[in-house]
């Protein structure tokens, strides 16, 4: 089995961390013995949708953002193709707010991919903070870092968690990230995926069950290291 | 002087006298504590200094230039005020002026040689109007304290404009500062490496590869590290200019070489981001007219003793304490331990307090895949994050000893280790780790 991981963009979108979350699915893909390719994109190439199968569109400074946005609208239509095929696209932070239908700053409108149903307004001062999330996704907590100006409403969409630390989309609805087919946005860093290895297992399991039918599964790495460290986030954290 | 100010000062070095006496570091608080009593205290001591006020700015090696320009001009027999601690805000800054001077008030310097972080060049440079400005470089560091990169740019380039008589001190290799310079329209000299001397990883994370003038891609002919090298953009003619401090023939290695103006400098020093700091130094010196005929000698007698590539000796063991707050940082800090080929331990201390930054994400743009060589023998991690950096070192596939109590990890690798110990820290755990080095050292 192979997978195929296309990363957009991280000449620009690179802020925080957002190359562990690529290796860290490289590297749980390589220790279960499949094969494991990462595409890093560039701004003018062209990209082929159908030969990847996981997205990862990261953040970026607002002015990278910014240029990254125009070059997105001439891709969208590929994009909204392979996200309403069940393709399996994890996007962070800025990549996040470029999912929906815009970003709306003091300083004009940032016009996003609408591939998802949602919108981002900037607010009052950043919110900047561990958090941690309950899913009903797996039963270990998400743990992350958030730093982020927009307030994010998905409107009618599931949520990625509930937030038990932090601020979340909007530091008020008590929900953070989105889940959209196989589309997951969100605005932990820290990076996302290591400390979270119940959520990349399901991304690759996602991808593979696309590309090699449903019945696939994969099996248990022991994950001590990860456990323990997304444990201690939990503890610190969540009052208990 | 005013009567206030007199009174600020002896309120400062009482304040510091007693944070010693508990063993505190207690500038800050003197600084503040000074500021309450007369806060115009920095503008008139200031004005009392004789010569020329330097300021130090950039991400990385700010207390390493900083400190070392004081120390030459020391060697030419000047009088100078420093603040040699790296506390580097406002309130250190002015503790630094009203340590420095005597109880009437008075200071009796040549020159101010003060580091200051970039956010805090608000409230420093409109207090101290300096005459130069020694810039280091500009990495990504704190993303949730000082944002991005443009944010502190922009904060720079507003407040070295406010000063426009200042004249500043660019690294050439550094396209953000020389664009930082440029654009700010005030006077400026270059120093810079024009050969390439070592190879640069290729999955190195680098700052600002697009033109900052126009946007297009900069070309590289090569890289130092990070983004430091010789780049030209194809879109507007923007390059690096020919430095007119230019270091050739650079040697790194057990000890740093190179030749600047047709002399020849050494220093026992490691890393090749020392070459950077030393020639800044150099720079800035022959920038404001000194002839510098002692540098050599200043660079033999220089013992930073601030945890800077420090050295210890504890029960047999030699240790060496060495800060690595950033991506950039920590890169250059593993390409100097790795310069020693003999066995070694090491010790990495990560914690996540206010001063560090509270997100610790960077610590997955660092190459720590090249500590996998079998000259080191064992990897400790320790501090309050030591279970990401225990898990940042799982996925480049190298198993790592989880001690949370930095002063267990050390005592453990000076009895079981090869004697030969590193130990790279980030920010606040760079005081504590020290004291508790010193103090093994002092234990039989």
């Amino acid at each position: 089995m192979k997978i195929t991981i296309g990363h957009l963009y991280p000449d620009l979108l690179n802020l925080y961390g957002d190359r562990g979350n690529i290796q860290c699915l490289m590297k749980r893909c390589e220790w279960r013995g499949i094969e494991a390719e990462t595409i890093a994109y560039e701004l003018n190439d062209r990209i082929d949708f159908g030969a990847l199968d996981i997205v990862l569109l990261g953040g970026g400074s607002d002015r990278e953002e910014m240029i990254v946005c125009t070059r997105l609208q001439e891709i969208r239509d590929d994009f909204k193709r392979y996200v309403e095929n069940d393709g399996v696209v994890i996007a962070i932070c800025g990549g996040y707010q470029l999912l929906g239908h815009y970003y709306r700053t003091s300083e004009g409108e940032m016009k996003g991919l609408s591939l998802v149903d949602l919108t981002t307004e900037q607010g009052e001062g950043r919110l900047i903070n561990n958090v941690v999330l309950k899913s009903d996704l797996f039963d270990m907590p998400i743990v992350g870092f958030e730093n982020h100006g927009g307030r994010t409403d998905i409107r009618g969409n599931r949520p990625l968690g509930k937030v038990l630390y932090g601020s979340g989309n909007d530091g008020k609805s008590g929900f953070e990230g989105v889940v959209y087919r196989n589309v997951i946005g969100t605005y932990l860093h820290g990076p996302l995926l290591p400390k979270n290895p119940a959520l990349a297992d399901l991304l690759i399991e996602k991808a593979l069950q696309k590309k090699y039918g449903s019945d696939v599964r994969l099996e248990a790495l022991p994950d001590k290291e990860e456990q323990e460290a997304n444990r201690y986030v939990y503890d610190r954290f969540v009052p208990h | 002087m005013g009567i206030r100010c007199t009174a600020a000062v002896w309120a400062a070095k009482m304040t510091g006298f007693f944070s010693r006496l508990t063993g505190r570091q207690g500038v800050t608080l003197a600084g503040q504590v000074a500021l309450k009593i007369c806060p115009d205290l920095l503008r008139e001591l200031s004005g009392q200094v004789r010569k020329n006020i330097f300021v130090t700015c950039g991400t990385n090696g700010k207390t390493t230039t900083n400190n070392m320009l004081c120390s030459a001009l020391e060697a030419e027999g000047f009088k100078v005020v420093c603040n040699h601690t790296g506390s580097n805000m406002l309130n250190g800054v002015a503790a630094a002026f009203a340590l420095s001077a005597k109880l009437n008030g008075k200071l009796d310097a040549d020159y101010a040689v003060i580091e200051v972080d970039e956010a805090s060049t608000r409230y420093v440079f409109p207090a101290i109007k300096p005459d130069y400005m020694v810039m280091t470089n500009l990495f990504r560091d704190q993303l949730d304290r000082y944002g991005e990169i443009d944010i502190t740019m922009n904060i720079l380039e507003e407040m070295i404009r406010k000063v426009p008589k200042m004249k500043l001190i660019i690294n050439a290799d550094d396209a953000l500062s020389e664009y930082l310079a440029e654009d700010s329209g005030n006077d400026f000299v270059t120093y810079g490496i024009s050969r390439q001397v070592v190879k640069s990883a290729a999955n190195e994370i680098r700052e600002g590869r697009f033109c900052k003038k126009c946007g297009e891609r900069l070309q590289y002919r090569f890289y130092h590290y990070s983004q430091l090298g010789d780049y030209s953009c194809p879109g507007c003619g923007f390059h690096r200019p020919a430095p007119d401090f230019d270091a050739f023939d650079v040697k790194t290695g057990e000890d740093i070489a190179f030749s600047v103006e047709g002399r020849t400098f050494r220093a026992n020093y490691k890393g090749f981001y020392n070459v950077y700091n030393i020639l800044a130094a150099y720079a800035a010196l022959r920038t404001a007219g000194c002839g510098a005929d002692h540098f050599q000698q200043m660079l033999d007698g220089y013992n930073p003793e601030n945890g800077r590539m420090e050295q210890f000796m504890i029960g047999g063991t030699k240790a060496v304490l060495n800060l690595a707050k950033n991506p950039a940082g920590f890169n250059q800090n593993i390409s100097a331990v790795m310069q020693d080929p003999s066995p070694k331990d090491i010790i990495i201390v990560i914690n996540d307090n206010a001063q560090d930054g509270r997100d610790i994400s960077w610590l997955w743009d660092v190459d720590f895949d090249l500590l996998g060589d079998e000259s080191i023998r064992s990897i400790t991690v320790s501090g309050i994050r030591c279970q990401d950096m225990r898990l940042r070192m799982k996925y480049v596939d190298i198993p790592a000893d989880l001690v949370p109590d930095v002063e267990t990890a050390v005592r453990r690798r000076v009895k079981d280790g090869v004697k030969n110990l590193y130990v790279l820290v980030n920010y606040t755990a760079l005081f504590s780790t020290r004291n508790i080095m010193k103090r093994l050292q002092e234990e039989k």
